[in-house]
């Protein structure tokens, strides 16, 4: 019987004890102690106090519009002044005495138009190693207005892998300008002005359907020849079979 | 103290325990009510006129715009103060190469920014395609990172951007092996966790993230997922978005479109 009387003791003193803590916990401790939002509010606070670096484009306009209308103009008009001249807000803030860096040598503008394989195509790249070597990108290209220093004459100042792979081929004598019509515009404006494809099997039918027999030139009956597809999807133009 | 006293001074305690009750939450409301209507306030917390319960931030990235300049890499180092060292990065880029026997060469090209113009990288091997997918935190609506931290030293804003709290974080790195985009590192100089703030302290200023504002491709686009008007809802709306890992049900907030299948 001592043994029960203890037990029964002991479970008293226990509830008590749960009690307390829980009394504690949910009615005494205010739930505002547990609550986040104080220290959660003091690190935005010290987030939203640290110092901005870069200006802003906006920024640099209020002084340098003359520079910002001639770059909204030209293939740089996507770029932030920033992104060449580094981080400027020291130099909004005193314009005289510091001075944002200013990019003149070689080394600069390659990390942009460098070739990489991995870069979008008709992104605008060139080989550092060829190309001018020792000038001075800007001896030649104004940074704020991009352009090619002489519009290219030769459609091989661009595509040059087509027109060294056109050159060994059996289409070596024929001009890009036979089966491509490009206007003056796609020299100066590339891709907003694109020069046309053959679009049809009769363009290439001209000179390899059904002309005269014994010519050089390999001829084909069209309404034969593989007639539920293009030409293009067999034969690559610019290296059609055999070598010349 | 013996049986008696104990239980006496319990029942004191338990009497008096609704009082304490009382005067701590009074001693509550004074500090709240001292600091200009609780810390709920966005002028409390250093906002001035910006309320975050009206944002909500994501970024979109524009896979076959991104040409692998590390522009971004460079200027969110300069603007945060990320440590110069390779392997510290807040957002960084990685080349993709999908070679023609099916295997995926992945490349962190941010290590060294200067390499690339140094190495031009060879061109003998056997790549079918080849792209950059810039990374950064993806500032999850379900962040894995805040659910693990032991002491709430992390978590998400009102307006969706996942930050630190440098003075709490004991630097366990729990959240670093959680986070499934590797996107946090350990700070060697604060011996915290460290990671992508969406420039937080520019963008409640009305400015784009340091990367955004010198991506010279726009292959970054920064914007409210609440108002129509943003780059972000728009360019939403024109492209097909996909995000990383999406089984993983964690909701990032980074959308990015023409993202490769070969992607992780």
């Amino acid at each position: 019987m001592a043994a029960r009387e203890q037990v029964k003791r002991l479970g008293l003193v226990l509830a008590i004890l749960i009690g307390v803590i829980v009394l504690v916990r949910f009615v005494v401790i205010p739930r505002a102690y547990f609550s986040t939002r104080h220290h959660q509010a003091s690190t935005v606070k010290r987030e939203v106090a640290k110092p901005v670096h870069f200006a802003g484009m906006a920024a640099c306009r209020e002084c340098h519009s003359d520079e910002y209308e001639t770059k909204s103009a030209g293939y740089h008009k996507g770029l932030a002044c920033e992104t060449c001249h580094g981080p400027s807000t020291g130099h909004a803030e005193d314009p005289m005495s510091v001075k944002p860096y200013a990019p003149r040598d070689r080394t600069f503008c390659p990390v942009c138009h460098a070739y990489d394989r991995s870069r979008p195509t008709g992104f605008p790249q060139i080989n550092p190693a060829v190309h001018n070597e020792g000038l001075a990108c800007i001896a030649c290209h104004n940074p704020h207005d991009p352009v090619p220093p002489e519009v290219p004459q030769e459609c091989s100042a661009c595509h040059a892998q087509i027109a060294r792979t056109k050159a060994v081929s059996r289409h070596a004598s024929l001009a890009c300008t036979t089966c491509h019509e490009a206007s003056e515009q796609h020299k100066v404006s590339p891709r907003a002005a694109l020069p046309s494809k053959p679009q049809t099997r009769e363009f290439c039918g001209q000179c390899h359907a059904g002309g005269a027999a014994g010519s050089s030139v390999p001829q084909v009956d069209l309404a034969t020849h593989g007639s539920h597809y293009l030409c293009w999807q067999c034969h690559y133009p610019h290296l059609p079979e055999g070598n010349p | 103290m013996n049986k008696r006293q104990f239980m006496k001074g319990m029942i004191v305690f338990i009497a008096a325990g609704p009082d304490f009750a009382t005067l701590a939450r009074a001693a509550y409301a004074k500090a709240d009510s001292a600091k200009a209507g609780g810390s709920g306030d966005p002028a409390d917390m250093g906002l001035g006129d910006y309320d975050p319960s009206e944002h909500w931030y994501g970024m979109g990235i524009e896979v076959d715009k991104c040409i692998g300049c590390n522009r971004c890499v460079v200027a969110c180092k300069a603007e945060n103060g990320v440590p110069d060292e390779p392997y510290y990065f807040r957002t960084w880029i990685e080349r993709y190469s999908v070679l023609a026997n099916g295997e995926t060469e992945v490349e962190c090209i941010s290590v060294d920014p200067g390499k690339q113009q140094r190495e031009p990288p060879a061109e003998n091997r056997d790549v079918v395609r080849s792209f950059f997918v810039p990374k950064l935190c993806n500032h999850c609506a379900h962040p894995p990172c805040v659910q693990v931290c032991p002491v709430g030293a992390t978590f998400a804003t009102q307006d969706g951007v996942v930050i630190v709290d440098q003075e709490r974080c004991l630097g366990c790195r729990y959240c670093i092996q959680a986070c499934p985009y590797g996107a946090r590192f350990l700070n060697p100089n604060t011996h915290t966790a460290d990671k992508c703030t969406f420039c937080y302290h520019r963008v409640v200023k009305g400015l784009m993230p340091a990367c955004v504002e010198v991506c010279p491709t726009g292959a970054r686009v920064f914007g409210d997922l609440r108002s129509r008007a943003s780059r972000l809802v728009r360019m939403q709306r024109m492209s097909k978005i996909s995000v990383l890992k999406p089984d993983l049900n964690t909701e990032p907030k980074v959308y990015y479109s023409q993202l490769d299948g070969e992607v992780r």
